[in-house]
């Protein structure tokens, strides 16, 4: 027993997470305690503030009809995506994990590909399928079915669009991981009892898959509202997201304290629907989710 | 009746089959266009095709900007895996072996950088070092990959961690071995996919970072994804598109050959040792 204690020694296992556990301190941790702290400095101008502690910002957080609307519009977006992800979603999911197709891995490998592919590159490349010269508007025209092409981009279609394109496989993966993990042979029992497919369907195997739905519907809405690019890409000025409002009023405005009440207010919203999710359900179907 | 039922669930499986059909296309149609449209010849990035050409390739080896933002992103990306795959897999092996006050918190905790938005992590840094009056530098670009790409490192060597079995281990440290040389002759070994695949997968990370590089990059420092945005700002030209299939060919290609070759070298090692226990 003594022999054990030196072989798992505590102090072994901190010196062993030490780097992680200094990088986390350093660039997580304590630049959202300072970040939290800014929120009540004093903005004078474009680029200086002062650390006189004032509530200024958080009143023209709640009083401003700007800023809420602009948070209003990002968590419509983000759920619109994340309900449509998790519709569009469960089909591939589930038909990979029923199918009887041999190279199941491929349709998987497949899923994954995306992945590792610039994100930047996914999104713009939209602009060549629904741009003034994409494929859509250049067939439409050829066949002489429209007469000009058609405005598809830089609309809230289109950034939802883009956030589709970028959040399905997480998504799919999610629901595929705890499709997984359900004994088939209750959905067999269900059969054998004289459940219809449907029935079994409905009663056996949708129930079971739900943490995983629940843990990429988590998912996809907090990436679709914390998301800048996509906005950026394929959006106009009025559909830029919290994230654009955020990187605006830093990068732009120059307005540090402001920046930071607006982060602060995504963080602890987003930190508050993780938070509902994980106390009925718990980390690991993330986890599982996050780690393929 | 029950003709009917069967019937239902056939349509059903048609379904289920016809919308993922369209996922895959859906997923996978801009990529193509995007790679199609770079071999065209006509001035403006986008259809109709007017005939094959590689002059965009040609004019984007031409682009010093490119290239230089390139570099940047390869050994940003480089310097990321290797470090990211160090104290990523170390982390993970502590928390699977040992147990200690604090480990599920740093577990939580460690997953966190990939949950919370890169604008809220970026914003944070750099809140951060004006509050110490600090510059934006390479190093903290690095480091901002670096805590990038931790948890999906963590969670990959977590994973495969719990597979080994750590009787292996204490026999090497009974019959006199050391820790560190325990760790290095059987844990690592036996780690090896969680290895290559957390590297790989941290170097995507790094090399396709944009919302976060924006806001860490030092002054005039581009890397490959914020040097395709700033391009997308002018225009959609057609050598962005050929810029977009060279880097497609890279981040798909690497991780490919790393998997194939991985997959053989597995292969191989089954054949010589035939007795291994199946997992």
């Amino acid at each position: 027993m003594n022999n054990r204690w030196t072989l798992y020694d505590p102090r072994l296992a901190w010196m062993l997470v030490a780097p992680v556990l200094l990088l986390l301190i350093f660039f997580l941790v304590l630049p959202i305690a300072v970040m939290a702290a800014y929120t009540f400095f004093t903005f004078v101008t474009a680029g200086v503030e002062t650390s006189a502690l004032t509530t200024a910002n958080w009143q023209e957080f709640f009083t401003d009809s700007y800023y809420s609307g602009f948070l209003l519009k990002t968590l419509r977006v983000g759920a619109i995506t994340a309900l449509l992800c998790g519709v569009l979603g469960y089909f591939p999911a589930y038909f990979i994990w029923a199918t009887s197709f041999r190279h199941k891995w491929l349709l998987l490998l497949l899923l994954i590909v995306p992945f590792w592919i610039s994100f930047t590159i996914r999104t713009f490349s939209w602009i060549n399928i629904l741009g003034e010269q994409g494929v859509i508007n250049v067939a439409l025209l050829k066949m002489g079915i429209i007469n000009a092409p058609l405005p598809m981009l830089y609309n809230e279609g289109a950034v939802i669009l883009g956030l589709l394109h970028f959040l399905l496989p997480y998504m799919i993966l999610n629901v595929y991981v705890s499709l997984e993990g359900i004994d088939r042979t209750l959905i067999s029992a269900a059969r054998s009892m004289g459940c219809t497919s449907a029935q079994a369907f409905r009663e056996v195997t949708l129930p079971l898959s739900l943490p995983g739905l629940a843990a990429g519907l988590l998912l996809c809405f907090v990436l679709a509202a914390g998301s800048y690019v996509t906005p950026q890409l394929l959006g106009s000025g009025r559909d830029a997201l919290f994230g654009n409002l955020i990187y605006d009023t830093i990068m732009s405005e120059l307005n540090w304290p402001m920046g930071a009440t607006l982060s602060i207010v995504l963080f602890l919203l987003l930190g508050f629907f993780a938070a509902i999710y994980t106390r009925y359900m718990g980390m690991s179907q993330i986890v599982k989710g996050l780690g393929g | 009746m029950k003709a009917r039922r069967k019937e239902e669930g056939r349509w059903a499986w048609r379904l289920t089959g016809f919308v993922t059909l369209c996922v895959y296309i859906f997923m996978f149609a801009p990529i193509v266009a995007t790679v199609i449209l770079s071999f065209n010849a006509s001035m403006f990035g986008g259809f109709p095709m007017t005939g094959f050409s590689l002059q965009w390739y040609a004019k984007l080896m031409g682009n010093e900007a490119v290239l230089a933002a390139f570099r940047t992103s390869l050994w940003i990306a480089l310097v990321t895996a290797a470090v990211t795959t160090a104290i990523g897999v170390v982390t993970a092996f502590a928390l699977v072996r040992f147990e200690f006050p604090g480990k599920q918190a740093l577990s939580t905790l460690v997953i966190l950088p990939a949950l919370v938005p890169e604008t809220i992590l970026g914003v944070g840094l750099l809140v951060l070092i004006k509050a110490i009056d600090q510059p934006r530098t390479m190093l903290l670009l690095v480091l901002g990959h670096i805590l990038l790409a931790v948890p999906y490192v963590v969670l990959i060597a977590q994973a495969r961690m719990v597979g080994i079995r750590r009787v292996y281990e204490e026999a090497a440290l009974s019959l006199g071995a050391s820790r560190f040389s325990s760790f290095r002759e059987i844990t690592l070994p036996l780690l090896i996919p969680a290895v290559v695949g957390g590297a790989l997968l941290a170097f995507t990370i790094s090399f396709d970072n944009t919302s976060a590089s924006l806001f860490w990059r030092p002054a005039g420092v581009e890397t490959m994804p914020t040097q395709i945005l700033s391009m997308l700002k002018i225009s959609i030209s057609p050598e962005i598109n050929a810029l977009g299939t060279v880097m497609i060919v890279v981040t798909v290609g690497i991780p490919l050959i790393g998997g194939l070759l991985m997959q053989s070298l597995t292969k191989l090692r089954r054949r010589s040792e035939p007795k291994e226990e199946a997992r």
